[in-house]
């Protein structure tokens, strides 16, 4: 569904990737090795090259906004741009955002709730819902579980597994050997700028 | 009412310079060891306004449209590297600069040309005695604006980075999600204008003004050119900040909708 070939930025690449639909991949490797500013450079977020493209679409026909609705990056800390939860969900089919909230142990009162109040946890799995109900083609995510205990890690994996079997791809950054083996369906290491299959 | 005005004489100088020796010994007495830069100060005070004395008079002489062109030029030029200067965040390559005096000459070359030649009506209309004076206070107003407005820009984005992706991953465009970074950017450049408009009269008596006044002129018509002034530095201190903020906004982002961070460097 999503095709990379010859991506280069800076210190990376180039790099040759193809995510297919219902498929979740584990990418892996030693810390700042630049696996963030990859999932960043397949979102457009920063100046690279190559080509890439969406079920044949070339990126570079797209709008940039309408291209990361499509291949949605999450940070692994993201921001806030408003005082509550809610104005981060406008715009979005209402029952959709419920259920997703729902589905991650949210009540759906978290709308109401202040910004400056949550938990990393809440940030996180409120981040993680809020790219859910755009609902993304490609899900990039940068570490998604790092700052939640067990019972919400486990919830965000079954989520993110239901979103690949609905259709979607996913592509997701993890330190946790053992999530990479449980969740991905295949795992890719990357270092020195590089991405190799990981030994299965 | 007959117009008086007091010519000050050299002796008349040297007696005020005595508050600066007291300055000067209160800084010994008390150990701030500022008395080094106040004598700076006051020697560069003293040596600087006297050159422009000097130029200001030749150039009155002469009214020829080049030389007061050429100093309008080198005025804006060193108010646009003031600007520069003051910023803590730069756009690499230039950016600052460029930005900074490309504002600075349309708004205060639009509206001192405007007030020139449509409420001053010197002859001729480039007449350097009006000219020069007013398109110096324009400047100096403007500059204060238009760097502010860039520096709130730069460092309210950088601070933001973080909020301003968020959006940009979620399919919102750059120009929405720095909107309202934008819009605080402009209400900082504009609010010294503001206040200045607010409270003028009640807490402050304008220079020009209060120079008018000690040179004879009755309050009333002082007052009127004063109020002119203050219309012509809230125009031209808007659009140069506008124009600034915008360019500054324009240049941290690309056609790609991103937030491009990295054509900024810390002073």
């Amino acid at each position: 569904m999503l095709s990379v070939r010859n991506l280069k930025r800076l210190s990376i690449g180039p790099i040759d990737l193809d995510v297919a639909g219902g498929e979740i991949i584990a990418l892996t490797g030693p810390s700042g090795v630049g696996k963030s500013l990859l999932l960043r450079a397949i979102a457009d977020l920063d100046p690279n090259e190559g080509d890439v493209s969406l079920l044949g679409d070339d990126r570079d026909t797209m709008d940039a906004p309408d291209w990361r609705k499509q291949v949605m990056y999450v940070p692994a800390h993201t921001g806030w741009w408003a005082d509550t939860v809610e104005p981060h969900f406008a715009g979005l089919e209402r029952a959709r955002v419920k259920n997703t909230l729902q589905r991650l142990d949210l009540e759906s009162t978290a709308l109401g709730w202040q910004v400056a109040n949550l938990s990393t946890g809440e940030r996180q799995r409120l981040a993680l819902a809020r790219a859910l109900a755009h609902v993304p083609k490609i899900l990039l995510l940068d570490e998604p579980t790092s700052g939640l205990d067990g019972d919400n890690a486990a919830r965000a994996e079954k989520l993110i597994s239901d979103i690949a079997q609905d259709g979607a791809g996913v592509m997701f950054v993890t330190h946790d050997a053992a999530q990479a083996e449980r969740l991905g369906t295949r795992r890719l290491y990357f270092y020195d700028g590089k991405l190799q299959e990981a030994a299965p | 009412m007959t117009a008086v005005y007091v010519q000050l004489s050299y002796i008349d100088l040297a007696i005020a310079s005595v508050l600066l020796l007291l300055a000067g010994g209160l800084s010994i007495a008390l150990n701030l060891g500022l008395e080094k830069s106040l004598g700076i100060a006051a020697l560069r005070t003293t040596v600087q306004l006297s050159l422009i004395g000097l130029v200001l008079k030749i150039l009155f002489t002469l009214v020829s449209p080049w030389w007061t062109g050429l100093a309008a030029l080198t005025m804006i030029l060193l108010a646009g590297r003031e600007v520069t200067a003051r910023q803590n965040l730069r756009l690499r390559g230039g950016w600052s600069y460029s930005i900074a005096t490309t504002s600075l000459i349309t708004a205060g070359g639009i509206v001192t040309i405007l007030a020139l030649t449509t409420a001053i009506r010197p002859e001729p209309w480039y007449d350097p005695r009006f000219a020069l004076p007013l398109l110096g206070m324009m400047l100096g107003n403007t500059l204060t604006g238009i760097s502010v407005g860039m520096e709130r820009l730069s460092a309210t984005l950088k601070r933001e980075k973080d909020a301003i992706e968020a959006r940009l991953v979620l399919g919102h465009t750059r120009r929405d999600a720095v909107r309202p970074y934008v819009r605080e950017a402009m209400r900082a450049g504009l609010m010294p204008i503001i206040n200045a408009m607010s409270a003028a009269g009640l807490i402050s008596l304008p220079g020009m003004m209060t120079g008018q006044i000690l040179a004879g002129v009755d309050p009333t018509e002082a007052v009127k050119y004063q109020i002119l002034i203050m219309f012509l530095l809230a125009g031209t201190t808007s659009i140069g900040a506008l124009m600034a903020v915008l360019a500054t906004s324009w240049r941290l982002g690309d056609e790609r909708d991103r937030l491009r961070l990295d054509r900024l460097r810390a002073r």
